[in-house]
């Protein structure tokens, strides 16, 4: 990609200089020669269609093969990936690993090497969920899923938020985002467990409330097919957990 | 909130801004200006020339000018907005800034309506309507009433706008009022439907803009003038004027489906009882795209007619540039989906709507070689015009670039919804489509008013606004490849406050040249008898339009002239002979009209009774609008005869 801007860029200098040069080069007080009823020109034409043409062209091929390469619902090589179900709330992210029967607000935590499958979606306005430092975003939104498949490859801390503007606490919606070795994944995974609450109808119907910067918290225990019920709430259907046939 | 009432709807006194000192002052200035207007008019003793000369005139070229007034003014509203924005950012690291959120939320918010709606929009159709008649050597556009009408929504529209300043407040919902955010669950109070109500009833405006120059570039131009023989401006308002008959009823379909759900709580785009807000996006970006080329094929064909003129050389690739137009406003269609890849739409859809952005880029890069060739060989003028327009094609290309990257899905994943995004359509805009404007604005005022603008004052402004545009928006591209959304009203990362306090000193440097365009009126008509133009054709002109004195006759031409090739006008003057025309005649000229102010009038009841609740209103307006229908559709002797050259011109 970057060979292609590195053409376009060359391009845009051409015409750039080119302006300027003419400008100054056919002023009215200068001497250069005055041409006023050449208005055309086989050659020029070919040449100012051609170009642009040719460059698209050669952009286009690479969009089409790029897209499909870096197309983020495909899942990455490697192990079977993890999935981490997101859902957006005002103003905060709620992560829930169907896997491992927990939940997390406002961080997420990802093994170092091995495949993540997000799936998304929103309780309120649309959101769009993105980690600066793993990939691109997609939108969450309500009674709907969308997925996302990011890998960290290596340790570290850094941080996620929602994209798009959803109301007063959105400049402020970020979440941790921690990539983690196998072994202190594990033992997050347990911490997680060992002291977070229960994650229920009532303890989600008070997360639910607008609030912002919320501190991290963690759920223990999870309903089976939680996610899966939050988009059906809205109307939607989501794609069965766990299982990455579909698409 | 309360109740709503009969009377006053949800209307009480808690819609005055006594919530925040900024907003009070805004207020105060919109309700002062308003003010003192009308207390002007009334010292000057005016009314009746405002009235019989302006209000109710059906004189395109007069339309045309209130247009452009209108959009003057609202550019100063939308700018303020905008250097309040940057000044935001700037203060705003690891702080709240001098503005709540939602108080910025409602500023982002209406800068974007505005520069859209009721600037660029108001721009565009009033040059349009000035030029183009006089282009084509008709007399007057097709529906002169039907005209005056959709100035008068575009009015109504833009004074919703600024009455949302004083009572109650804006949306916050963006100037794309994205559901389901723009749903009553999360924005209930009355912004978005001030959003709604005001670009519903200025869009119906445009509408009948774009059917009127159909017909009138397609039913009134001049014997002999083939539609290949039509200036660059006509071909690009027509073009233009296609892409609005097709794509504004889809924006009025989305937001009246959307005003729908608010007021009566149905549920097209809602979260829950079968609301699919994807819908929305796609309608509203089915006119979004080619909005953008509504707004810049325009300004291309300015750019066309200036970079000809102050060469002194006929236009370079005529028959290239009609067809790039036309292809452009074809494929303008076949993008909408690139404005959200990141929805989750399959590879092949993202690929394809990519790869059909990037192909726009060709046609688009056509232009540009034609223009510079235009130049090559010519004798070139550096007044204001051809300095606005070489700069345009300096900043346009770098921002043509930018939108091919954005084109590209896997950047697209990364970049949207950053400042990158914002950057890039401010350098599509503000070189492409106001530089345009501001050429036209400069390059047509003699011919609009009898005496140029002041040339140094218009250098000033063009150096302002270059390097202000410059500064303002690259550290905004530079902001947004380093993660930072837009909307934000404030930040906690170290890293962007440099490049926005950069971003706020270009914003000051573009209120300079606001400023420079302020003072090269002011100056040039205390100077009028210096810049007085006696010959109609001040910059040696090419097309119709200066074959007629200047100003004007309210018929344009007192005979028809005849044309035999493109640069008619142009080769009578090389030939040294007069301008071949018809022979004199009697023809009908429109007589004044309440019609379009009544009906303007009525759109505003309907919007203000509909956004407070206050429908009596609302049906006062719809019914004041029908009388006028009918009253106006029963009225005869609507023309007089016209005979130029006998005493006092009319009989």
């Amino acid at each position: 990609m970057l060979q292609a801007f590195g053409l376009m860029l060359a391009l845009v200098l051409v015409v750039i200089a080119a302006t300027l040069f003419f400008a100054w080069r056919y002023r009215a007080t200068g001497k250069a020669l005055h041409q006023p009823d050449w208005d055309r020109s086989l050659a020029v034409e070919i040449v100012t269609w051609g170009i642009p043409a040719l460059i698209i062209a050669i952009l286009g091929t690479m969009v089409w093969n790029k897209t499909h390469a870096l197309d983020p619902y495909k899942p990455l090589p490697g192990a079977p990936p993890l999935v981490v179900q997101a859902i957006a709330l005002d103003w905060k992210w709620l992560f829930i690993y169907p896997e491992q029967g927990i939940a997390t607000v406002n961080e997420v935590a990802l093994p170092v090497g091995r495949p993540v499958t997000f799936r998304l979606t929103s309780e309120v306005a649309m959101n769009s969920f993105m980690i600066p430092a793993l990939g691109g975003q997609i939108y969450a939104m309500a009674g709907m899923e969308t997925r996302l498949n990011l890998r960290a490859d290596t340790p570290g801390r850094s941080e996620g938020r929602n994209m798009q503007f959803s109301g007063g606490g959105f400049a402020a919606q970020t979440f941790a985002a921690l990539a983690l070795p196998e072994q202190e994944f594990d033992d997050w995974v347990t911490k997680a467990r060992s002291t977070g609450t229960a994650l229920n109808a009532a303890s989600f119907a008070k997360l639910s409330k607008p609030s912002v910067a919320d501190p991290v918290r963690y759920y223990g225990t999870v309903p089976v097919d939680f996610f899966a019920k939050r988009i059906a709430a809205h109307g939607g259907m989501s794609h069965h957990s766990g299982n990455e046939a579909g698409h | 909130m309360d109740e709503p009432t009969i009377l006053l709807g949800r209307l009480g006194m808690q819609a005055l801004p006594f919530y925040s000192w900024v907003a009070l002052c805004g207020a105060l200035v919109t309700v002062g200006c308003g003010l003192g207007f009308l207390a002007l008019v009334t010292w000057l003793g005016r009314w009746r020339d405002l009235w019989s000369g302006w209000l109710t005139s059906l004189d395109h070229k007069r339309i045309g000018i209130m247009y452009v007034i209108l959009a003057l003014i609202m550019l100063i509203r939308g700018f303020v907005d905008a250097i309040m924005m940057r000044l935001q950012q700037a203060l705003s690291y690891s702080s709240e800034g001098y503005l709540p959120p939602e108080h910025f939320e409602q500023i982002f918010s209406s800068h974007g309506t505005i520069m859209i709606f009721f600037m660029a929009m108001p721009f565009v159709t009033g040059l349009m309507n000035f030029v183009v008649p006089l282009q084509i050597g008709a007399r007057d556009v097709a529906f002169p009433a039907v005209n005056a009408i959709s100035f008068w929504l575009t009015a109504a529209g833009a004074g919703l706008m600024l009455i949302s300043l004083v009572i109650g407040k804006f949306s916050t919902a963006g100037w794309t009022g994205y559901p389901p955010y723009s749903e009553v669950r999360f924005t209930p109070g009355v912004g978005v439907d001030y959003w709604i109500w005001s670009i519903m009833i200025s869009g119906v405006g445009t509408t009948l803009t774009g059917i009127n120059f159909i017909v009138t570039i397609l039913r009134k131009r001049a014997p002999g003038m083939t539609l290949m023989r039509m200036p660059m401006f006509v071909w690009t308002t027509l073009c233009a004027s296609i892409l609005i008959v097709f794509a504004f009823p889809a924006l009025t379909v989305s937001t009246a489906m959307l005003a729908l759900d608010r007021t009566l709580g149905l549920h097209f785009f809602t979260i829950d009882s079968g609301g699919n807000a994807m819908n929305y996006m796609n309608l509203f970006w089915i006119w979004g795209h080619p909005e953008v080329y509504i707004l810049i094929l325009p300004a291309f064909g300015i750019f066309s007619e200036v970079v000809a003129t102050f060469s002194s050389k006929r236009l370079y690739g005529y028959t290239s540039l009609v067809y790039a137009t036309a292809v452009i406003a074809l494929l303008s269609f076949t993008v909408w989906l690139h404005h959200f890849f990141t929805m989750g739409a399959s590879a092949n859809v993202n690929a394809i709507f990519g790869i059909a952005t990037m192909i726009i880029a060709v046609p688009t890069g056509v232009k540009v070689f034609d223009w510079m060739f235009t130049m090559y060989r010519g004798r070139i003028r550096f007044e204001p015009p051809m300095a606005f327009t070489v700069g345009f094609m300096c900043l346009f290309v770098i921002g043509g670039m930018t939108g091919v990257l954005l084109a590209i899905p896997p950047i697209n994943y990364s970049t949207h919804n950053t400042t990158f995004l914002v950057a890039h359509f401010h350098n599509m805009v503000i070189p492409g489509a106001l530089f345009g404007y501001v050429a036209g604005y400069m390059y047509w005022f003699p011919k609009a008013f009898g005496f140029r603008l002041d040339r140094t004052w218009g250098l000033r402004a063009f150096w302002f606004w270059a390097v202000g545009f410059t500064l303002a928006f690259m550290p905004l591209y530079v902001t947004g490849l380093l993660g930072m959304p837009r909307r934000m009203s404030s930040y906690a990362n170290p890293a962007w406050h440099p490049w926005l306090i950069l971003a706020f000193l270009g914003a000051c440097l573009i209120f300079l040249g606001i400023v420079s365009l302020g003072m090269q009126l002011w100056v040039s008509i205390r100077d009028r008898a210096r810049l007085t133009d006696a010959t109609g054709d001040p910059w040696d002109g090419r097309t119709l339009e200066w074959s007629t004195s200047s100003p004007p006759p309210a018929w344009n031409f007192d005979t028809v002239p005849l044309v035999a090739e493109r640069d008619t006008f142009h080769a009578a003057k090389q030939a040294a002979q007069p301008m071949p025309h018809q022979p004199a005649d009697s023809f009908d000229m429109p007589k004044n009209s309440v019609s379009g102010i009544l009906i303007g009038l009525g759109g505003f009841w309907v919007g203000f009774g509909a956004i407070w609740y206050i429908w009596w209103l609302a049906a006062a307006g719809l019914g004041l609008i029908a009388a006028t229908m009918i009253g106006r559709s029963f009225a005869e002797h609507t023309e007089m005869r016209v005979t130029p050259g006998e005493t006092g011109d009319v009989t």
